[in-house]
């Protein structure tokens, strides 16, 4: 199968005065698994509307290899889409839902068959072609929907929030046989959500949206460790943004004069565990919680800032002791701790 | 539901009496005819003093009362045909549209529910009478077909708005065209409420005299008006008949429906 790039062209969308997409563009390779994640109302899923022919630009075009689909029919796109409700047809059974789009293809019907029943293989659902939409699970439901997706090979995959109906359980293993299926199928896939976790887990990058703006697209680890943004800093985890002037560089080197982002579990009671041209961050302990794993201590600097360190419990010796008001230093790595330009503390 | 109901038994002695006799009270004007129409009296009298089958022959033997009973059961079949796809589509609009917009144009769209019969025949007249189409059956369908758009979408209106769109545009991103989106997802799960606005479109054609009265005419004349000019003209059980027939013909094919409905 032949997967494509797609090209979105600075895309505009508005409903009423409310600017749902703000002159987006964005280029995805064939074969990539991109993610677009944010807060809701942050455009993602107008975006993947967009591509799949159901909102229309206000401008901008987008691509499907070098093709303009921008006004092209949704039925004319050959886009495999995977609805949040997964949308199945409970008219029809689980065998008549996956043949639906190769019926429509005036594929024969044997070979319609065949490739319906090797398409719920796949997705290990053999044995329950003839079962109805309603007698089936959530996570049942959840595989119908990708077979029907994908049975008529499409160059294109969308998903909009797949998962975000399941338990937690399997939703981590769909997470997996998501992935897993994009690499067989070696489909360009382009992923909704808005849950952090989820994107970095199957993503190759990441764009994180917010208010109609790709805000930033990089690969998960990059968006995690180096995000661009106050806001990326702070969606993808807990971030403590900090004033240079409340960081002392234990080399004494120069301060940075930008804002900086410390995650709480790079923060360390231990100086070893951070190097020489690590930083060090002074406060009075205003919290601390046990929370299984680790601890999460609440400092409050001097410069009245209030600064979250997350300390596993496996090198939390010294947590129990520490008492509310008593003056703590926390460490982190120089590896840990990211400028973000222009994002005043 | 039981709750609804009271536990002591004065009270529910006293509500279902009191329901018979609202019952009683819509069913008895029906089947006053019933009698009327087995009498052998030449006048309608009640109760009658003896009994025959001669006005059912009456009416069965008459060419213009079989005549008139063949446009009305056409009339009725075509409105059905021609009124619930346009009100399909035309809620399918109004559920997308929604917003202001929408509610205008549902507002428009049931305006002939709303306006008086008579108001409407006036009008109808008018225009079909500039199109030379006054005392067609074509002028008569108009009519009816006007009428019966707002009472298949009170219908389908509710049906709509339960059924989950997503099921269409996955259709779509599958590669169905509208009409196939269309045919294939919503008309077969929308059956029921499709099958029970065809048959409201049908009565309210069955049903219609004024539009009837003002815009067909001779041959086309259908059941109601002929029943109308008759009962004007001469007093005869022949009336009494049909109407029997009527109500019993209607009656069956509602029970029919309804049951349908249900298992």
């Amino acid at each position: 199968m032949k997967s494509l790039p797609i090209t979105i062209d600075s895309v505009r969308k508005t409903f009423g005065s409310y600017v749902a997409l703000d002159d987006v563009s964005l280029d995805i390779q064939a074969g990539e698994f991109l993610t677009l994640l944010g807060p809701s109302g942050s455009g993602k899923t107008t975006l993947l509307m967009a591509l799949a022919g159901f909102v229309r630009p206000d401008r901008g075009k987008l691509l499907l290899g070098d093709r303009d689909i921008t006004r092209l029919a949704p039925n004319k796109r050959d886009i495999g889409i995977v609805f949040q409700n997964y949308a199945l047809f409970p008219h029809m059974n689980v065998l008549a839902n996956v043949e639906y789009p190769l019926v429509l293809r005036k594929v024969p019907k044997a070979e319609a068959r065949q490739r319906a029943l090797d398409t719920l293989a796949r997705v290990k659902l053999e044995g329950l072609a003839e079962r109805n939409i309603a007698a089936l699970s959530g996570g049942q439901r959840q595989r119908v929907a990708l077979a029907r997706a994908i049975v008529f090979e499409p160059r294109v995959m969308l998903m909009d929030e797949p998962l975000s109906a399941l338990d937690k359980n399997l939703r981590e293993t769909m997470q997996y046989e998501i992935r897993r299926l994009h690499d067989d199928l070696g489909i360009t896939t382009i992923y909704v959500t808005h849950d952090q976790r989820e994107a970095l887990t199957m993503s190759d990058r990441v764009a994180v949206m917010n208010s109609g703006r790709i805000q930033q697209i990089d690969t998960p680890q990059r968006i995690y460790d180096r995000p661009s943004t106050r806001f990326v800093a702070e969606f993808m985890g807990e971030a403590n943004i900090v004033a240079p002037g409340s960081v002392r560089r234990m080399d004494g080197a120069d301060e940075s004069r930008e804002a900086l982002m410390i995650r709480a579990e790079s923060l360390h009671l231990d100086t070893e565990l951070v190097g020489r041209d690590g930083v060090a961050l002074e406060g009075i302990l205003s919290a601390k919680a046990f929370r299984g794993e680790n601890w999460l201590l609440t400092l409050a600097l001097d410069g009245g800032q209030e600064v979250l360190a997350c300390i596993p419990a496996a090198l939390a010796g010294g947590c129990t002791e520490l008492a509310a008001g008593q003056r703590v230093t926390v460490y982190a790595p120089a590896a840990k701790v990211h400028a973000i330009p222009g994002a005043i503390a | 539901m039981l709750e609804a109901y009271p536990d002591n038994r004065p009270a529910r002695i006293f509500l279902w009496s009191f329901c018979a006799l609202v019952m009683a009270f819509l069913m008895l004007p029906t089947l006053v005819v019933v009698p009327l129409s087995f009498s052998s009296s030449n006048l309608l009298e009640f109760p009658p003093r003896a009994y025959s089958l001669r006005w059912y022959e009456a009416f069965f033997g008459s060419a213009t009362w079989m005549a008139a009973l063949r446009t009305s059961l056409i009339l009725g079949t075509l409105t059905a045909i021609v009124a619930v796809p346009l009100g399909l589509l035309a809620c399918i609009s109004i559920n997308r549209l929604g917003g202001k917009a929408a509610a205008t144009i549902q507002g428009i769209l049931l305006t002939p529910s709303i306006v008086p019969g008579i108001l409407l025949a006036i009008g109808l007249f008018f225009v079909l009478a500039a199109q030379h189409l006054v005392g067609t059956l074509f002028g008569v369908l108009v009519g009816h077909v006007v009428l019966a758009i707002p009472v298949a979408c009170i219908v389908l209106l509710p049906a709509l708005a339960r059924f989950d769109w997503n099921q269409v545009q996955a259709a779509r991103s599958l590669g169905a065209n509208w009409a196939r989106a269309i045919g294939g997802i919503i008309v077969p799960q929308l059956q029921i409420s499709l099958l029970s606005a065809t048959l409201m479109a049908f009565l309210t054609s069955l049903d219609e005299s004024v539009i009837s009265i003002f815009v067909a005419s001779g041959q086309n004349s259908t059941l109601p008006k002929l029943m109308f000019l008759s009962l004007r003209d001469q007093i005869d059980p022949t009336i009494a008949a049909i109407s029997t027939l009527w109500t019993v013909i209607v009656v069956a094919v509602v029970l029919i429906v309804t049951l349908r409905q249900k298992s």
